[in-house]
């Protein structure tokens, strides 16, 4: 009984979640839950609030929560530091990836592996390029860029083909993922989402923002949801992803405006 | 936060310039007053009469003030030198300092100096002269009068230019002659020991025809509590083809008060690169000239700054440009905290007939308080045509997207701040091109932000 009471808790949990940004309503009681396990994607029209969802859960201080609690495995995310939710097991991916001149991708991803151990403690050199070389081979990813400035003057792939190089090397329980897809060629695409599928797992659960039913090709989501307006209006399985592809966000506010 | 350019005098705020001027123009000890007791030996007359001549110089120019055009925006209430007194420094203190000279894994010489003494020197391998100055009269008499303290001090730092030429002990003389190519750095060591302290170190470094070396000088005081007062002058003259690798990595201790004079003569064909790692001291000012006397000379010239508490980083530069075809690039950044400030003058000088040359002028100041201050007055005089030349002076502080893309990865915004500006001070670091030499720097500049950021 106490193992169940505890694996219900295993997930993700957003509540009537409302949030504005200079004063700017964004979302507006936003409900989702993502149990560890399940692949969950997003899809919504421009604006509707996608990327605005992916930084109040990440703890971007622009943001203002006016409303609603988000729970990860049962303890109030929105209480906790942005760095501290990193830590505690949250991953979000950049819709833009930021550029941070003068320092090297090898040293931000050590840092951010440093901040995870016990004061005093340090990372072994040897172990985190062994590690990082591993993961980046997987995922194609030249060694040069080790040695490189985060994401300066990358290209739009490789900026991309960098998060999951960091949600790889930091092996969080929830990965919000906004339109990691985006700007990938389709070669990139599919090694994008190998990393991604070689990460599912009982233990870890995704949310996948994305504008294009083909990336769900490739990282098969258990179900889809679509977001207008700040709110999720719809639910389903994949297939509700070919459906708006077919139709368009038209057909999904169309049948809102007749239900309201 | 305050950023004057000198094209808008009127944004600088008058009420603190007129607090300034109280307290007057700064003075020298009158410990310097008194004639230097030169070592004469065997040394040539030419010689003897430099420092004569110098030594007058001292005593008949005043003390740069605050009307001086070269020394605008300096405090110079700071510009007080009058405690400070020669030291030697006692046989115990040398061992120690002979002890805590680390640097480099390899180098093809090594030489250090205690309070403008040398203690120690293992002459040069692989080729190169390394020598103390005075030794290397006899030999390189000629070399060495062409250049000793020839036009050092041009950006107003002259009386201290003189007081430098007068005071120096010796010094070190580094040549390389004709198409040899020296394997490791050599690495220099000055430290200044006792409170009140002096050191002028000297350093003058030619390289032949095709030849080429490294030089890396660490300043560092023996106590981070003693004051001191220390004047350099570095002087890099590479002729037709050859290449100098110049790093002056300035760890003096907090109460020190340092004058650096770099004087870079370019010839045609060759290319020098200066650093100077500005990583300690109270106040500093450094003035870096570079002359490219021939076509198709270029002169990296580099500097990096993290400053604190209430420290002055005075910076005067001067990219002369002779002749056609050459190039400078001067790159300039300051990492500034507390309640520090930074000055950039900088000039850019293309001469009638030195078409064709490119020459690039930015410094960025990072502000990483709100109470620090940085100045800058870039400066172009162009003579010539087909000339491209940029400056550009910028500050700002760390942008808060920057911040947060560390914070979502885990990393507390104090290390993420951190982090960012050993980025915006390492990243020139790279245009070194040695390894090895990058790799002290970059850990020096980190031992820096250590100690800034407690
Ligand atoms: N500072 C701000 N002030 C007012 N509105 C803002 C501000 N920042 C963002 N918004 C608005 O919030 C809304 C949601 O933006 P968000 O980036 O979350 O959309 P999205 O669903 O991710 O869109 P896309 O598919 O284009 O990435 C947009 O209408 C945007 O203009
Ligand atoms: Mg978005």
């Amino acid at each position: 009984m106490e193992a169940q009471t505890q694996s219900q808790q295993m997930k993700l949990e957003i509540k009537d979640l409302h949030a504005r940004i200079d004063g700017q309503e964004i979302l507006k009681g936003l409900s989702l839950d993502i149990p560890k396990g399940e692949v969950h994607a997003i899809m919504g029209p421009n604006g509707s609030g996608k990327s605005t969802l992916s930084k109040v859960l990440a703890g971007h201080d622009d943001y203002e929560v006016t409303g609603g609690e988000v729970l990860m495995d049962g303890v109030n995310l929105l209480e906790m530091p942005a760095d501290e939710r990193s830590r505690a097991g949250l991953f979000m991916a950049f819709q833009y990836p930021v550029e941070i001149p003068g320092v090297s991708n090898a040293n931000f991803i050590r840092a951010a592996l440093q901040a995870r151990l016990p004061n005093g403690e340090e990372l072994d050199a040897v172990d985190f390029y062994k590690a990082l070389y591993a993961k980046m081979d997987e995922l194609e990813i030249d060694r040069k860029f080790t040695a490189r400035s985060v994401n300066e003057g990358y290209s739009g792939g490789e900026k991309k083909r960098n998060e999951i190089l960091q949600m790889a090397m930091l092996e969080p329980f929830y990965c919000v993922l906004d339109e990691t897809d985006s700007g990938l060629d389709i070669d990139a695409l599919k090694i994008v989402a190998k990393g991604v599928n070689a990460m599912r797992s009982p233990y870890r659960g995704f949310l996948v923002i994305t504008h294009y039913q083909r990336l769900l090709d490739y990282i098969e989501p258990d179900h889809v949801h679509v977001m207008v307006n700040g709110r999720i209006v719809r639910s389903g399985g994949k297939g509700l992803a070919l459906e708006l592809e077919e139709k368009g966000y038209d057909w999904v506010r169309d049948e809102l405006a007749v239900t309201a | 936060m305050i950023d004057a350019l000198a094209e808008a005098p009127g944004s600088m705020d008058s009420e603190t310039e007129e607090s300034r001027a109280i307290g007057g123009f700064g003075s020298i000890s009158s410990a310097f007053e008194t004639k230097p007791e030169w070592e004469n030996g065997n040394l040539p007359e030419w010689f003897t009469k430099a420092r004569e001549e110098a030594w007058n110089e001292f005593l008949r120019l005043p003390m740069p003030g605050r009307k001086d055009e070269s020394w605008r925006f300096a405090n110079v209430k700071l510009h007080d030198f009058s405690s400070f007194q020669a030291f030697e420094a006692d046989a115990d203190q040398i061992e120690e300092l002979i002890e805590r000279s680390h640097g480099l894994a390899e180098s093809s010489a090594r030489v250090i100096f205690v309070n403008g003494r040398m203690v120690k020197i293992d002459a040069g391998s692989d080729g190169v002269v390394c020598l103390p100055l005075v030794d290397a009269l006899a030999e390189y008499g000629a070399v060495i009068e062409n250049h000793f303290m020839n036009r050092q001090g041009q950006l107003g730092g002259r009386k201290f230019a003189a007081l430098h030429a007068a005071r120096s002990d010796s010094g070190v003389f580094v040549y390389v002659s004709k198409g040899v190519e020296v394997a490791h750095p050599v690495e220099v060591f000055h430290w200044v020991v006792g409170d009140n302290a002096t050191a002028f170190p000297h350093t003058l470094v030619v390289t032949e025809q095709n030849a080429s070396v490294s030089v890396v000088e660490h300043f560092q005081s023996a106590n981070d509590d003693e004051a001191g007062f220390a004047v350099g002058a570095v002087k890099l003259v590479a002729n037709t083809g050859s290449r100098i690798n110049y790093v002056g990595s300035q760890r003096w201790g907090s109460k020190v008060k340092a004058v650096n004079l770099a004087l870079t003569e370019v010839g045609r064909d060759a290319s020098v690169t200066g650093c100077i790692a500005q990583l300690g001291s109270a106040w500093c000012r450094s003035e870096a000239v570079s002359h490219l006397n021939g076509p198709g000379a270029n002169s990296d010239m580099i500097s990096v700054a993290i400053a604190n508490g209430d420290q002055e980083i005075d910076q005067r530069t001067l990219q002369h440009h002779a002749q056609p075809s050459t190039t400078s690039n001067l790159l300039y950044k300051n990492a500034l905290y507390g309640r520090s400030r930074s000055i950039f003058a900088g000039l850019i000088q293309v001469d009638q007939g030195a078409h064709q040359t490119d020459a690039y002028q930015p410094c960025r100041n990072l502000l990483l308080s709100d109470e620090v201050e940085a100045n800058s007055m870039p400066g172009l005089e162009i003579n010539a045509d087909g000339v491209k030349c940029s400056h550009g002076s910028t500050s700002s502080q760390i942008d808060d997207d920057e911040i947060f893309y560390f914070v979502a990865r885990g990393i507390t915004p104090r290390i993420a701040r951190k982090l960012i500006a050993i980025g915006f001070s390492t990243e020139p670091i790279q245009r070194l091109k040695n390894e090895a030499i990058e790799e002290l720097l970059v850990a020096q500049i980190g031992q820096r932000f250590e100690d800034v950021t407690q």
